[in-house]
């Protein structure tokens, strides 16, 4: 199955251009006249998820204790309704009417086969046999009900781990990049800045929760405070050592046509140390991540951080890889939102990397 | 003087604007180094004529290219006065405009913004915004205004380089080989416009360049530098009118003798 996965398209193409094809007249007449459309990851992802939909649905849970496992038939006739939807969109016929976009799910058509594979095997391991034991291991079909029946709780969590980020990583990067161009530009400004920058950046902003809880008025004001501060510092690293590896040549160019110190600044030495500033970005908004869910896992007492804790204390470990799930996927977005950001500001360089 | 004038009036001056006169006068430079000092220019006199177009010849790493850090003002002279139009030079000033080797074209800006650059560091940009479409045209770069330099070739990198500069009206353009990266062909070609871009606006020039045919189908005058620390060894007068061919046969007499001071007799 897996192999076939991973050389699903290959061995189409090779089919196509009749390289393995014995008698290779045959395939050429056949393409003369209606060139095949048929996609067959599309085909196979379509079965894998009918078979994924007919196990959970069709086969009895074994049932450990006292209650059977809510939507479990919801699950199963969605995976049935994937597959036969794949399959649909698989046959020569919508592949053509579906014209492009239908088209563009074609690269993902491994990943399509893969995940009914692994949620099936999930299935089995949980609901089916028992094998993993409740309460650390979770069916598939009990996130659902986490998610229809905690969602109030859940959603309020995101919003306020989402509001404690915002603030804590805006001043983070507004204070890192300030910091990180006046150390890179001033000479005097690095002197004092510098060795504090290097003593105390690599301190783990998390070593200092127990500290800041003590020092400021509220767990959450000390929250805002270390998520800033983790971002601060790989914002203020970069940034600075964007600025120190400007091409000199830049400024004398700027610098015979009439350029101020404020233009050398604003219009050279920033704008040349943008990807690296990127980067800083990046590094920090992963370092709050971190950050964040320890603050609110110890003291704040709200987002997905407390969640987790809360789930944890009701030994409720559904509601925990529900809120995992939740968190990824956020943290992903915030990633990638970061990097539509940077793609869009640093279009004028080739190549970027894509996330 | 006579000689100069006569040349002056060969160029054809549209523009208003008339070349700077630079007078170079005992200079001498030192470099700081780790090692020690390490003098870079002994004793150089020269003075470029307002619209003149003078050529440095020298041998790689001589020193050619700190004196046109000196004249541009990047670089204060270690002895010796630069004067301008009989002004010290004290720092970079956008009348004196540098192009380097190097396009060094900001790669964040457009074609048309990096030409901008001057006029936007001196808050002129929004009344004279007709001035960058203008440099662009010269220099035949008008469709290419909103590219970005890593779409450009090296031949039209360095055309917005020119861009850059003469936007700015320079009355001395400092050329530190300007044309050194690029291939033969789009050289060839480049010099030609160079040619015809000092003619139509009528800057002083001052080129440093490593190729004796360059000097001598662009220049008036070449001066020829020795070994570092540089001093000048020789000058040669280029007494032939514009366009130039480059198979003239006293372009080939005078390269045979711009050789010979760079110690090159037989290989020419």
């Amino acid at each position: 199955m897996s192999m076939l996965m991973f050389w699903g398209d290959d061995m189409n193409e090779l089919i196509a251009n009749g390289v393995l094809v014995q008698e290779s007249d045959v395939a050429q007449a056949d393409r003369a006249v209606a060139p095949s459309m048929l996609w067959h990851s599309g085909l196979l992802a379509g079965l894998a998820w009918i078979a994924f939909g007919i196990l959970t649905w069709g086969v009895p849970n074994h049932v450990v204790g006292f209650t059977d496992w809510l939507y479990t038939k919801e699950l199963g006739v969605a995976g049935v309704l994937v597959g036969a939807g794949l399959l649909l969109f698989s046959t020569s016929w919508a592949q053509r009417a579906g014209g492009t976009r239908l088209q563009e799910l074609r690269p993902y058509g491994a990943w399509l086969v893969a995940v009914p594979v692994i949620l099936g095997l999930w299935e089995y391991f949980t609901a089916k046999t028992g094998l993993l034991p409740v309460p650390f291991f979770a069916p598939p079909q009990s996130l659902i009900d986490v998610y229809i029946d905690d969602w109030q709780r859940l959603g309020g969590s995101v919003v306020n781990t989402l509001k404690l980020l915002a603030i804590g990583v805006a001043y983070g990067a507004v204070v890192g990049f300030l910091v990180g161009v006046s150390v890179g530009w001033s000479k005097s400004i690095g002197y004092w800045v510098h060795p504090v920058l290097r003593v105390l950046g690599p301190l783990p902003a998390t070593a200092l929760l127990p500290l800041t809880f003590y020092f400021f008025p509220s767990s959450y004001s000390a929250a805002i405070f270390l998520v800033a501060l983790a971002t601060g510092f790989p914002v203020a690293v970069l940034t600075w050592s964007g600025i120190a590896s400007v091409s000199k040549n830049y400024y004398d160019v700027a610098r015979t046509m009439g350029a101020s110190e404020w233009f050398l600044i604003f219009r050279v030495a920033i704008p040349a140390a943008l990807p690296q500033v990127f980067v800083g970005l990046f590094m920090g908004l992963s370092a709050s991540f971190s950050v964040l869910v320890t603050a609110e896992m110890m003291g704040v007492k709200s987002g997905l951080g407390w969640y987790l804790t809360w789930a944890q204390g009701w030994a409720s470990y559904t509601n925990m890889y529900a809120a995992l799930i939740v968190m990824a996927l956020l943290f992903s977005g915030l990633i990638s939102l970061l990097f539509l950001v940077r793609d869009y500001v640093l279009s004028w360089q080739k190549g970027t990397v894509k996330w | 003087m006579v000689a100069i004038a006569e040349q002056r009036e060969q160029v054809e001056n549209h523009q208003q604007n008339i070349g700077s006169q630079i007078d170079i006068c005992q200079v001498s430079h030192v470099f700081d180094t780790p090692k020690g000092k390490l003098p870079v220019l002994n004793q150089v006199n020269l003075t470029v004529q307002a619209g003149e177009f003078v050529a440095l010849l020298g041998p790689s790493g001589c020193g050619k290219s700190t004196l046109l850090r000196l004249v541009a003002g990047l670089e204060p002279a270690t002895q010796g006065t630069l004067l301008q139009d009989d002004e010290l030079i004290v720092r970079p000033d956008p009348s004196r405009i540098v192009v380097f080797q190097d396009p060094t074209l900001f790669p964040w800006r457009t074609v048309w913004d990096n030409v901008a650059l001057g006029l936007q560091a001196r808050g002129l940009l929004r009344r004279d915004r007709h001035r960058v479409d203008d440099a662009l045209n010269r220099v035949g770069l008008g469709e290419f205004a909103q590219s970005y330099p890593h779409q450009l070739s090296g031949g039209m990198a360095q055309r917005v380089a020119f861009a850059r500069a003469l936007v700015n009206d320079p009355s001395l353009l400092i050329l530190d080989e300007p044309l050194g990266k690029l291939d033969s062909l789009t050289r060839l070609a480049m010099q030609t416009e160079l040619v015809d871009l000092w003619r139509k606006n009528g800057f002083s020039a001052l080129l440093v360049t490593h190729d004796v045919e360059e000097a001598l189908f662009l220049a008036q005058r070449v001066v020829v530098f020795s070994e570092r620390p540089a001093r000048i060894k020789a000058e040669i007068r280029v007494d032939l009118p514009y366009p130039r061919h480059r198979g003239d046969p006293r372009i080939a007499a005078l390269r045979r003798e711009a050789l010979a001071h760079l110690g090159l007799d037989d290989s020419w």
